[in-house]
């Protein structure tokens, strides 16, 4: 779990402008949203590398979710920068996000309840035959490929996703992401609907996309789901970043204090969500 | 899917053994049990009333006319299934086509007539292009304010409903445009309006070879792709209800001759002699019947084949999802109304037609039936759930119900009631059936 590309100790953090190493696929400085009178995400900034698995911890409503939005097209954020293999990305709607090469898996898994699994992995995407005309046959064809691979015994294409179980949904909602070579893969609670062997699943599949060089931000409240599959940890809290680290300079615990106190260890990189120590 | 069974799970498999006989067949077929239990309800609404009437209800007349009348709620229906599926509603859609019928009369008794001459061939198209374009705009302006200016539909249409209808007055200050164009009168059906027994015949034919051609496609289609493939006998029934039903609706038509006092003029104009047991002159499909036979094709094509169809039914199942997949939901939208605005336009062509006149109270009352068509046929007011061909049965259970009761001699205040029941009704059951379903 060693990351060369992240001194622990080096002050090129994410935080604080103007770092611009080569591979940086993304870079999201200064970024916030707010709803109302609520900031949800307050100046919050995080870079993620090639090949790298970043984890986003924080309580529930700490802002991680609306923050990694920022960076899928759902939200637009009302501050901030986000550079996307170092040059500067117009990123609007999840379109945009798309064509940045940006998938995203959300907590919601967001399909559509009423189309089978084939319709709801092309969903936006469609294969379409030489008349212009959806190609179903083609497109089931490639959905029974991609899904055979992640779970072999799932055989309900015919039926609406709304039939299946909450592991196979999953599994539909991660097919999406993959299918059209991702770079970058925004997981918001992958594992949450999942029972322990399927969760095991996901997580070999995920050491498995970061060995083919993709770029993955793993969001979850619980950091026992990700701290052996993360290379950094980076956590929220009330909206601002409280500080990244990677998991080889901190243990458990000392993340446990960054999530609940917002105290951040001599291991981590501080950011302005950091209480002072002492 | 028999090839399916072997390959599923145990727990499948265990629950397809205790499967009866009817439960088998159903999956052979892979046939809607909703369509086929709305399609028994229709019997069953067709048998009664024919048993009440004295059987004057299950008459090839009867039946023709029921065609007829059924056209222009029918079309209508089509456009309010993606309506309802996007969870949207259109309350304006009668006085749509109350608005644009009131133009087409006015484009072709007075307008056309003075730049073409009186029953200029290209009259009817120049009108029915006039119609289809207002009907485009109104839609589109509809679209436009739901869509991009986030007013809620209901209240975006129940607006339409006041506006469309008091713009129809305004057209002619209330008076009613008649006679129509002759051609353009075509339309609206009637022994000069129908296509005779042999034309019929033809398109029943054609209908055959489409259904059994569907079938082989996509027979082949899942071969191609190492799809389970229905079994024989399940692909050979299909084939035999499909064309049995084609011919025998094209036999009902073929065997309602022509009224005998047109049938003397006719005899007369073309020089015929009348043998002694009268000339039998069938109407045929009618061409109101054939053209909402085609909408209803058209249309189902473009909800079930095409990308813009795709992403109504996503929209519907979770509009959210749908705008995180990409799509531009805003836009769509507006195109489903725009759609629903020609709907509106091509059936106020018919119902003008057939009256042979416009009036300023032209489809008054329609979106009613329209949603109601819409919603008897299976279209789920939660959005995300509907067809196209459920609509249109569902167009063809409430004229049923009308014109029995009209046979019955039912009075007309009292229909309502039994209409306003029947859809309470339907939609209570359709919900039992869902609950269970899934």
């Amino acid at each position: 779990m060693q990351d060369p590309k992240q001194p622990a100790t080096d002050s090129s953090s994410s935080v604080g402008t103007g770092s611009a190493a080569g591979d940086k696929v993304v870079e999201m400085q200064d970024c916030s949203i707010s709803f109302g009178g609520i900031h949800a995400v307050d100046h919050a900034s995080l870079d993620l590398c090639k090949g790298e698995v970043v984890a986003l911890l924080g309580h529930n409503g700490a802002g991680k979710s609306t923050f990694i939005k920022l960076l899928s097209g759902a939200y637009k954020r009302d501050t901030g920068t986000i550079r996307i293999r170092g040059e500067e990305a117009v990123i609007n709607n999840p379109r945009d996000a798309k064509a940045y090469g940006i998938e995203t898996i959300y907590q919601t898994l967001a399909l559509a309840d009423n189309v089978d699994t084939a319709a709801n992995l092309y969903l936006g995407r469609e294969l379409m035959t030489a008349w212009g005309t959806l190609d179903d046959v083609a497109m089931e064809a490639q959905a029974r490929e991609v899904m055979g691979r992640l779970n072999p015994r799932f055989q309900r294409f015919k039926e609406p996703v709304k039939a299946l179980s909450g592991g196979q949904r999953q599994s539909v909602a991660i097919a999406r992401a993959i299918l059209f070579n991702a770079q970058i893969l925004i997981m918001d609670e992958p594992t949450a609907a999942l029972g322990p062997q399927e969760t095991a699943q996901v997580g070999e599949l995920i050491k498995q996309l970061k060995s083919d060089g993709i770029s993955i931000f793993l969001i979850s409240h619980d950091i026992e789901d990700v701290f052996d599959l993360a290379d950094r940890v980076a956590v929220m809290k009330n909206g601002q970043m409280v500080g990244t680290a990677p998991v080889s300079g901190v243990t458990k615990d000392e993340v446990l204090g960054m999530i609940i106190l917002g105290k951040c260890p001599p291991g981590a990189t501080p950011g302005p969500g950091a209480v002072d120590v002492g | 899917m028999t090839d399916a069974s072997t390959t599923s799970s145990a727990p499948q498999g265990a629950r397809q053994s205790e499967e009866s006989a009817v439960t088998r067949f159903l999956r052979a077929t892979e046939v809607d049990t909703r369509m086929l239990g709305m399609l028994g309800a229709l019997l069953l609404i067709w048998i009664t009333f024919h048993l009440f009437s004295d059987g004057r209800f299950l008459t090839p007349r009867n039946l023709w006319n029921l065609s007829v009348q059924t056209s222009s709620v029918a079309i209508m229906s089509t456009g309010m299934v993606l309506i309802i599926v996007t969870r949207h509603i259109d309350l304006s859609v009668g006085s749509i086509l109350g608005f644009v019928a009131m133009v087409m009369g006015v484009t072709q008794t007075s307008l056309l007539p003075s730049v073409l001459g009186l029953g200029s061939p290209v009259t009817w198209v120049i009108t029915l292009s006039v119609g289809v374009v207002i009907g485009a705009l109104i839609g589109a302006l509809h679209g436009y304010v739901i869509a991009y200016l986030a007013v809620p539909a209901f209240i975006v249409t129940l607006g339409g409903l006041l506006v469309w209808r008091g713009a129809a007055w305004w057209v002619t200050s209330g008076q009613t445009v008649a006679p129509m164009d002759a051609t353009f009168r075509l339309m609206g059906g009637g022994p000069n309006g129908s296509i005779g027994a042999t034309a019929s015949l033809v398109v029943g034919i054609i209908a055959c070879i489409g259904i059994v051609s569907m079938i082989l496609v996509g027979r082949r289609n899942r071969k191609r792709f190492n799809f389970p493939l229905r079994p024989m006998w399940a692909e050979l029934t299909l084939i035999v209800v499909g064309c049995g039903a084609v011919l025998g609706a094209v036999a009902v038509a073929n065997s309602y001759p022509w009224p005998k006092g047109i049938v003397k003029r006719y005899a007369q104009a073309n020089n015929l002699e009348i043998p002694d047991g009268g000339l039998f002159i069938a109407h045929g499909i009618a061409i109101p019947v054939l053209i909402a036979i085609c909408v209803g094709i058209v249309m189902t094509f473009i909800a079930t084949r095409t990308r813009f169809g795709r992403y109504v039914f996503a929209m519907g199942g979770n509009p959210e999802a749908a705008e995180l997949a990409g799509i531009n939901t805003r836009w769509v939208t507006m195109k489903i109304f725009i759609l629903m605005g020609v709907l509106c336009a091509i059936a106020g062509a018919i119902s003008t037609a057939r009256l042979n006149a416009s009036t300023n109270a032209q489809g008054t009352l329609d979106e009613l039936l329209v949603i109601a068509a819409a919603v008897i046929g299976g279209t789920s007011l939660g959005g995300g759930i509907g067809t196209i061909v459920g609509a249109m049965i569902g167009a063809v259970v409430m004229q049923s119900l009308q014109s029995g009761m009209v046979l019955l001699g039912v009075d007309a205040p009292f229909q309502n009631v039994v209409v306003g029941i029947v859809l309470v009704l339907a939609v209570w059951l359709d919900g039992l059936y869902r609950r269970r379903s899934v």
